[in-house]
């Protein structure tokens, strides 16, 4: 997975600053947002990975319901 | 020239009767550019010589009896984000222009069609805006209110329509940026399915989202520069004939209609009442994961734009407006894991606009949330609410962007403001010609009617 976006935002924000760009930060705050809620979407998209973990999971789960 | 004709199809008649003449129809345009340009801002580049040259050999070809379609012999304009041979593709920045060798294919199009070239168009730097005030070459003011926006990014070609200064124009459309400035300034314009009209020879903002379609008056001026456009030798199969029968529209809500303004909203009702009683059906549709289209098309847009000018910005990062260069340098952040999740969203919107289309002739709903907003302003008010302006302009439109699908915006009518309204129809991937036949068929019922700039009053 992608660092948290948290993380993704205090480097992306340090990085702007120190190329003498600071009024990116705002812009990178709405970027922030915009990019937790598409990742936050990963189920509703279809992410094929997350079948992949259903398919691991599954028999498991059975199995230790059981 | 007596009488001046009011539209594309009513010049192309008279032309190929010769019953006007291409430099006559040229110098008049170019006239009202030099009246109007001044003030307006809608060109950066006038290519008047060329275009007096180009039309007297139209001319000639025509007394020959070698007339070659409806855009023989008549002036149009083109972006300035388009390659014309020997002459600087400004991109509306004072980046330093590319000079190309070669012309765009679909100029090439249009020199074959005949078409006469008077110039090329203002615009948000880089199609990177929806406003038009961020131009190296004078904020491009709307006709209705010089103090108002003509929207973006293709306001100069909008405006060149309105103000008689062309009868049709080539705009770029990324996210709204043909339809957007038509629905500002009453005009009609066509962003067809994605990938129908090559866009080699036109500066990118994003390769997955940009698209190069028609600007004019009417739907079947739109229709007969989209043919142009289409083809390497158009084979001009006509005016779209318009659709037979009653019309099945979806109208997809909510999202599209959460955030509009009043006059918006009733020209919208007006319009979709006037198709209802005409006998047309009507019924809502619903457009799954549709509110997270701002978030799919950011990830996505943001990263190709950036990666684009990446080497521009290196050496000329201080000759770009403020706004422009942070949109382009934010983009540079953008994980590819995150661009990737933007493309996976995307397929999700294709199938879902797809599956809200099925069984339909095409969605209806409005163009543009709110009136052409005033210069300089990155709020506004909407219900009660203060929104930012680029998003806002941008909501109705970037879906389709993000999917691909053909839409057009037609006026339908004018707010208390003066200002235009517009509707938007959006058809099937691959349907374009079947769009124009039904927005044939809508224009002809609209508020205002067919070849109205400006759609009347509402």
């Amino acid at each position: 997975m992608a660092e948290p976006i948290q993380a993704w935002l205090a480097r992306a924000t340090a990085d702007a600053e120190a190329r003498g760009l600071p009024a990116l930060k705002p812009l990178l705050e709405t970027l922030a947002r915009s990019l937790q809620a598409l990742r936050d979407a990963d189920p509703e998209f279809g992410h094929p990975a997350l079948s992949h973990l259903d398919d691991q999971r599954s028999p498991d789960d059975d199995h230790a319901s059981r | 020239m007596t009488t001046r004709p009011g539209s594309l199809r009513e010049a192309a008649t008279l032309v190929e009767q010769k019953a006007i003449s291409p430099v006559e129809l040229t110098r008049a345009c170019l006239d009202r550019i030099a009246a109007k340009n001044e003030t307006l801002r809608a060109f950066i580049t006038v290519m008047g010589e060329q275009a007096l040259a180009d039309a007297a050999r139209a001319e000639k070809e025509i007394a020959k009896n070698r007339y070659r379609g409806p855009l023989h012999g008549i002036p149009v304009s083109v972006k300035d984000l388009v390659d014309i041979a020997g002459t600087p593709t400004t991109s509306g920045s004072a980046v330093p222009p590319r000079r190309p060798q070669h012309d765009a294919t679909i100029i090439s199009r249009l020199r074959s069609a005949g078409a006469i070239i008077v110039g090329k168009t203002n615009l948000h730097e880089f199609a990177y805006g929806t406003t038009s005030d961020e131009t190296a070459f004078g904020t491009v003011r709307n006709p209705y209110d010089h103090s108002r926006s003509a929207g973006g990014s293709s306001a100069g070609a909008a405006v060149a329509i309105v103000e008689e200064m062309c009868y049709a124009s080539v705009g770029t459309d990324t996210g709204g940026s043909i339809r957007i400035p038509a629905a500002a300034c009453g005009i009609t314009g066509l962003k067809p399915t994605h990938g129908e009209i090559p866009v080699d020879g036109v500066v990118p903002l994003s390769t997955t989202f940009d698209h190069v379609g028609p600007m004019a008056r009417t739907v079947s001026d739109t229709a007969l520069l989209y043919q142009g456009l289409r083809e390497a030798e158009a084979t001009w199969s006509g005016l779209p004939v318009e659709a037979e029968g009653p019309l099945w529209l979806g109208v997809p809500t909510p999202y599209f209609f959460d955030k509009l303004d009043g006059d918006v909203a009733r020209l919208f009702n007006a319009a979709r009442d006037g198709l209802t009683a005409a006998g047309h059906s009507m019924s809502d549709v619903s457009i799954a994961h549709v509110e997270r289209t701002p978030d799919v098309y950011l990830a996505v847009m943001l990263a190709e734009a950036s990666w684009y000018h990446a080497p521009l910005l290196r050496d000329h990062a201080d000759k770009y407006s403020p706004g422009v260069r942070l949109r382009l340098e934010m983009g540079r952040y953008v994980l590819a894991e995150d661009y990737l999740r933007g493309m996976q969203g995307r397929a999700a919107l294709i199938r879902s606009v797809d599956r809200a289309l099925e069984g339909l002739d095409a969605l209806l709903l409005p163009a543009l949330a709110i009136p052409a907003p005033p210069l300089g302003a990155t709020t506004v008010e909407v219900g009660g609410r203060t929104e930012p302006v680029r998003a806002t302009m941008l909501r109705l439109t970037q879906l389709f962007n993000v999917t691909g699908h053909p839409a057009i915006a037609i006026p339908c009518g004018r707010g208390t403001d003066g200002l235009p309204r517009a509707i938007q129809l959006v058809g099937h991937r691959g349907g374009t010609e079947r769009l124009l036949e039904v927005a044939t068929a809508v224009e002809r019922q609209m508020i205002g009617g067919a070849g109205s700039v400006g759609g009347g009053t509402g």
